[in-house]
């Protein structure tokens, strides 16, 4: 008994939790039709969700005020660079990368350099910086489609046994960050800066570069993301970044990560990411109108967080 | 049971445990009008406790709170024990450190309100502090995030006696003096002597035990959750008060004499020089030495702790530092404590590069550490994976100390570090400090007490941002200390 409670006790568990639990009203509904292939859509997804989610974690985690409001732009001008550096041939898959990564290692720079050096507060830098982004992809190439390489494509759809390949490889880097977040010094340190940026300071973790590397984490994995979502998705869309806004910082608070910063929790980024994507395919299931579905995926979120929220302060 | 008219509070047999930890384990306490009560006992004695279910923010597990002969103890709460004219100064200072003095004071004072509330709050803490501490040198449209601890104290303290609708019948001091200077200290004891002689009440705690024989009627001595010792003020010396308390003072005087600077050898680790400073003294340490920094609070000592830290903006003196630094900090909630880890955790992050096997930190290791200073500081708690919080301030302040010397520091700062630490605990924290520097380790200390002057090798005297006197040990005296502290600048 006592294991089960201390599994209950855990933050992230009520994500998951609300995750089954809507994925079993929607099979009810279907009468069992389409189970598994809408596990296997809420995987693809939540796995996009989880690449960009990451390293918001780390940014929120860093204490109050920080957050990164760059992510969709970045994962636009990444796309967009790298298919078209691809030119959908797929020996330049390689160089593609890199380039996306390139991508996010300058956007990191940037906005780091407007928060450190221009004092500006990172929701306001983070926030301008995303215009100067998205306004850089559309004058790279004007809007135009390009599509990835057919071996990246299939890369990026491909599935094992119902499991996307792409998910197999996010669990993988989920658990790196994961370990390197309680194991590391840097996790550590992120984690100490969020709970009292002073003490920290004078513990003797260097601040500065701490929050320097999260922001750069933050923004090459948006760069990532965007890389394998215009695969995934047959080429860089200007407006592909949209959702991932909101839908990042949802999945952060939704998991038991703590909004004011210095307790960060990644298993619950997959529980949360399932669950947002499965909410929306039992709406969608239930056939109901864009208003109503808007409405109850405001109320479920609601009830998870106050439900998570609840177990936390009773203890 | 319910005591008479004249107990503004009684408590009869009131205990709480806090899980395995007996924090009150069945105290009686009587207060009267026009008396002031002295309060002592080691850190986790029940002190804090005991005035949180008083003021009503702690509920008692058992017993009977009474007000003025009446039986309250159902539903006793912190608006009953406001309306009873109870005023709390905690440990913990609980201003809102991003409004004004003014502010702050209407936050207690919810009489103060209509147009102009504002400007009335802030001449009623003015004129609160002018009475308790002329020439404070505090406005009322101060931030209370600007003002340094002391000024924060200050303010407080006045807030608990300032009175708008309700008269402060009892005002419980929680080591109100533990960030003043002696100066200021001693301002506060006499008004408290004032206000009791009008008829007002007052609990005092504090380790200072001097300023508790001088200023209280009555002292009760509390260990182990329960009071052991209650006699008039005048019917304890410091000694029998420590004996009271469980600890031996010991006597520091054959230390002085053996005196040897340790400044012919070597180079030094440190060497600091204020911003303010204009003639060519600086500070300095070398390799085994305590150095102390003295004089009145929020003169400098603090920036320059901070600059030695390489903390601030740059351009705060000239500073040539080798070796690892580590510091202690006195102001726990902003400067030492994380809120969300354990005891361990809080012990390691100082020395996370050594905890680490490999790549990674190892649990074990950190545990370990953790284990061993617990054991070797004294930190009172069933379990180093316990939520920092859950320890008293002075065990607190302890884990604070395990920080820096478990750490590779060769030289650690420590600023005012031994606030609301008790007098045993001091003693072994001194005689570890010694230790540590016989070892070769480098001490700088900046202290409001007088008394630890007298563990340095070498003591500055700060004074508006300045070095204006340098005293080794064998030069030290407590006029010459006071004489530099108050001697106006020279220009």
């Amino acid at each position: 008994m006592s294991s089960i409670r201390q599994i209950f006790e855990k933050p992230w568990i009520w994500a998951f939790v609300a995750a089954i639990g809507v994925w079993i009203a929607t099979i009810t509904f279907t009468q069992g039709q389409g189970a598994g292939g809408v596990l296997t859509a809420a995987f693809s997804f939540a796995t996009f969700s989880v690449i960009v989610a990451l390293g918001q974690m780390m940014v929120i985690t860093l204490g109050p005020g920080n957050v990164d409001l760059s992510i969709p732009a970045t994962m636009t001008l990444a796309g967009t660079v790298a298919t078209k550096v691809m030119a959908t041939q797929d020996s330049m898959i390689i160089f593609g990368l890199l380039v996306a990564l390139g991508v996010g290692l300058g956007v990191g720079l940037v906005n780091y350099g407007l928060i450190r050096l221009l004092r500006i507060p990172p929701i306001i830098a983070t926030l301008s910086s995303s215009f100067l982004f998205q306004s850089a992809a559309i004058w790279y190439n004007r809007g135009l489609r390009i599509k990835p390489p057919p071996l990246l494509a299939d890369f990026a759809t491909s599935t094992v046994w119902g499991v996307p390949v792409l998910a197999i490889f996010i669990i993988v880097l989920s658990v790196a960050i994961h370990i390197a977040l309680h194991r590391t010094v840097y996790g550590r340190s992120v984690t100490a800066i969020g709970q009292n940026m002073r003490a920290a300071s004078l513990a003797g973790i260097n601040v500065n570069r701490v929050r320097f590397l999260t922001y750069i984490l933050c923004a090459v994995f948006a760069a990532l993301n965007g890389f394998f979502f215009s695969a995934f998705s047959g080429g860089a869309a200007l407006n592909m970044g949209q959702t991932y806004l909101l839908n990042s910082i949802a999945v952060v608070v939704i998991g038991g990560t703590s909004v004011a910063g210095g307790f960060a929790n990644v298993p619950g980024l997959w529980g949360a990411a399932l669950f947002l994507f499965l909410v929306e395919a039992m709406l969608n299931t239930y056939g109901l109108g864009a208003g109503i579905r808007l409405l109850l995926t405001g109320l479920i979120i609601v009830g998870v967080i106050t439900a998570a929220g609840g177990q936390k302060t009773a203890r | 049971m319910s005591g008479t008219p004249e107990n503004i509070v009684r408590l009869d047999g009131v205990e709480k445990h806090f899980g395995a930890v007996r924090a009150l384990d069945g105290v009686d306490l009587a207060v009267n009008a026009g008396e002031c009560v002295g309060l002592v006992g080691h850190n986790g004695a029940g002190k804090s406790t005991l005035m949180n279910v008083l003021s009503g923010t702690t509920a008692p597990g058992a017993g009977v709170i009474s007000l003025r002969g009446v039986d309250v103890t159902r539903g006793y709460s912190v608006a009953t024990a406001t309306t009873a004219g109870i005023r709390c100064v905690f440990q913990e200072l609980s201003l809102c450190p991003n409004l004004t003095v003014a502010e702050n004071a209407r936050i207690m004072h919810s009489a103060l309100s209509g147009f102009g509330w504002r400007r009335r709050a802030g001449a009623l803490i003015i004129d609160q502090l002018d009475r308790i501490f002329p020439g404070h040198g505090i406005a009322a449209g101060d931030n209370v995030g600007d003002l340094s601890i002391a000024r924060r104290q200050m303010v407080e303290i006045a807030r608990a006696f300032s009175v708008t609708d309700t008269a402060a019948a009892l005002v419980i001091l929680d080591e109100p003096t533990s960030s003043l200077d002696a100066h200021v200290a001693a301002q506060l004891l006499a008004f408290v002597r004032d206000f009791v002689a009008a008829g007002g009440s007052c609990i005092l705690i504090s380790h200072l035990l001097g300023e508790i024989i001088d200023t209280a009627d009555r002292i009760i001595v509390m260990r182990d959750g329960k009071v052991v010792a209650e006699r008039a003020g005048s019917g304890f010396t410091r000694d029998s008060l420590v004996a009271a308390m469980g600890s031996v003072a010991k006597d520091d005087a054959a230390g002085r004499a053996a005196f040897a600077s340790k400044r012919e050898s070597g180079a030094p680790r440190v060497r600091a020089k204020p911003k303010a400073q204009t003639d060519g003294r600086d500070l300095v340490a070398h390799p085994g030495e305590i150095v102390g920094l003295a004089g009145l609070d929020g003169h400098g000592q603090k920036a320059m702790l901070l600059a030695i830290m390489g903390e601030g903006e740059t351009g705060q003196g000239d500073v040539t530092v080798t070796g690892p630094l580590a510091l202690v900090a006195g102001d726990r909630q902003n400067d030492g404590i994380f809120p969300l880890w354990s005891i361990a955790r809080n012990t390691g992050i100082r020395s996370l590069r050594a905890l680490r096997t490999g790549f990674l930190i190892d649990r074990k290791k950190e545990d370990a550490l953790a284990e061993e200073w617990r054991e070797r500081i004294g930190i009172r708690t069933p379990d180093v994976h316990n939520n920092i919080l859950s320890l008293s301030g002075g065990n607190q302040q302890k884990a604070l100390f395990a920080r820096a010397l478990a750490s590779d520091a060769e030289t650690v700062l420590m600023d005012d570090p031994m606030r609301g630490v008790d007098v045993g605990t001091k003693q072994e924290v001194y005689g570890m400090i010694r230790e540590e520097a016989k070892g070769g380790r480098t001490f700088i200390w900046y202290t409001t007490e007088m008394d630890e002057l007298d563990h340095c090798d070498h003591v500055y005297v700060f004074r508006d941002g300045r070095i204006v006197a340098d005293l080794p040990r064998s030069e030290l005296t407590e006029e010459k200390v006071l004489h530099s502290s108050f001697e106006e600048a020279k220009s």
